[in-house]
């Protein structure tokens, strides 16, 4: 079980902030492949992986990264500080 | 090293003077502070989302990171989230080092880390509606300098 996070545009095109997703992902890359297959605002959501930044565990990291001992997997647009 | 993450607004003088009176030993303290801009009237509200269990890490690790390539003797972040109007503070940067140089310098990195490595999100909100605001290639471009 992984808790995945949406931010920004992402959680208002997703309609939720988290939830929990049961998943046998190996890859950060085969995550998104199956939330994507799930329904048509996420694949809408996913549609582009190069609009979008994945932290795993609150560190960013790539789309090829592992997912084994990945508890929380946040995903969000490029980020505006400053 | 200081870090404030919060919602409510500051008095970046006020800050500037406790940075100030901490530093003992510096000789040269600068600082930045981002205001939110009126867009010549059309800005409203300035709405900044973030990534609470990830902000104070990031902002550490860029921190640190400044104190080890500038041996500085304090370094503060103050970044806020939430609804903002238009000519408020939206965050702060403040470095004490020995010399100009190096706080200048840290200043610098920080504000381009701050940009595009601090998971914070800005929405502008006007009476037309509201927009994400697009991270800049320039942005990221910015950070090739300290590589």
């Amino acid at each position: 079980m992984i808790e995945v996070l949406y931010f920004a545009w992402l959680r208002e095109r997703i309609g939720l902030p988290r939830e929990k997703v049961e998943t046998s992902a190996l890859t950060v890359q085969a995550l998104i492949e199956e939330l994507a297959a799930r329904e048509e605002r996420y694949a809408l959501a996913f549609s582009d992986i190069s609009a979008l930044r994945v932290a795993l565990d609150q560190e960013l990291a790539g789309f090829d990264s592992p997912l084994a001992g990945v508890r929380e997997v946040a995903f969000f647009p490029p980020m505006t500080g400053g | 090293m200081q870090i404030v993450i919060q919602q409510a607004a500051f008095d970046p003088g006020a800050m500037l003077n406790q940075f100030t009176a901490s530093s003992a030993g510096a000789g040269a303290v600068v600082s930045f502070t981002g205001l939110v801009r009126d867009e010549e009237g059309r800005l409203s509200a300035l709405e900044i989302e973030h990534y609470p269990a990830m902000t104070e890490r990031a902002i550490g690790n860029i921190l640190a990171e400044a104190h080890r390539r500038w041996q500085l003797s304090q370094g503060l972040v103050i970044h806020r989230y939430g609804r903002l109007q238009p000519g408020e503070p939206i965050m702060m940067v403040a470095t004490a080092a020995r010399h100009r140089a190096a706080a200048f310098a840290a200043a610098d990195f920080l504000m381009d880390y701050l940009k595009s490595r601090a998971p914070f999100w800005k929405k502008e909100i006007s009476a037309a509606g509201s927009s994400w605001v697009a991270a800049k290639d320039s942005d990221e471009a910015a950070l090739q300098r300290w590589s």
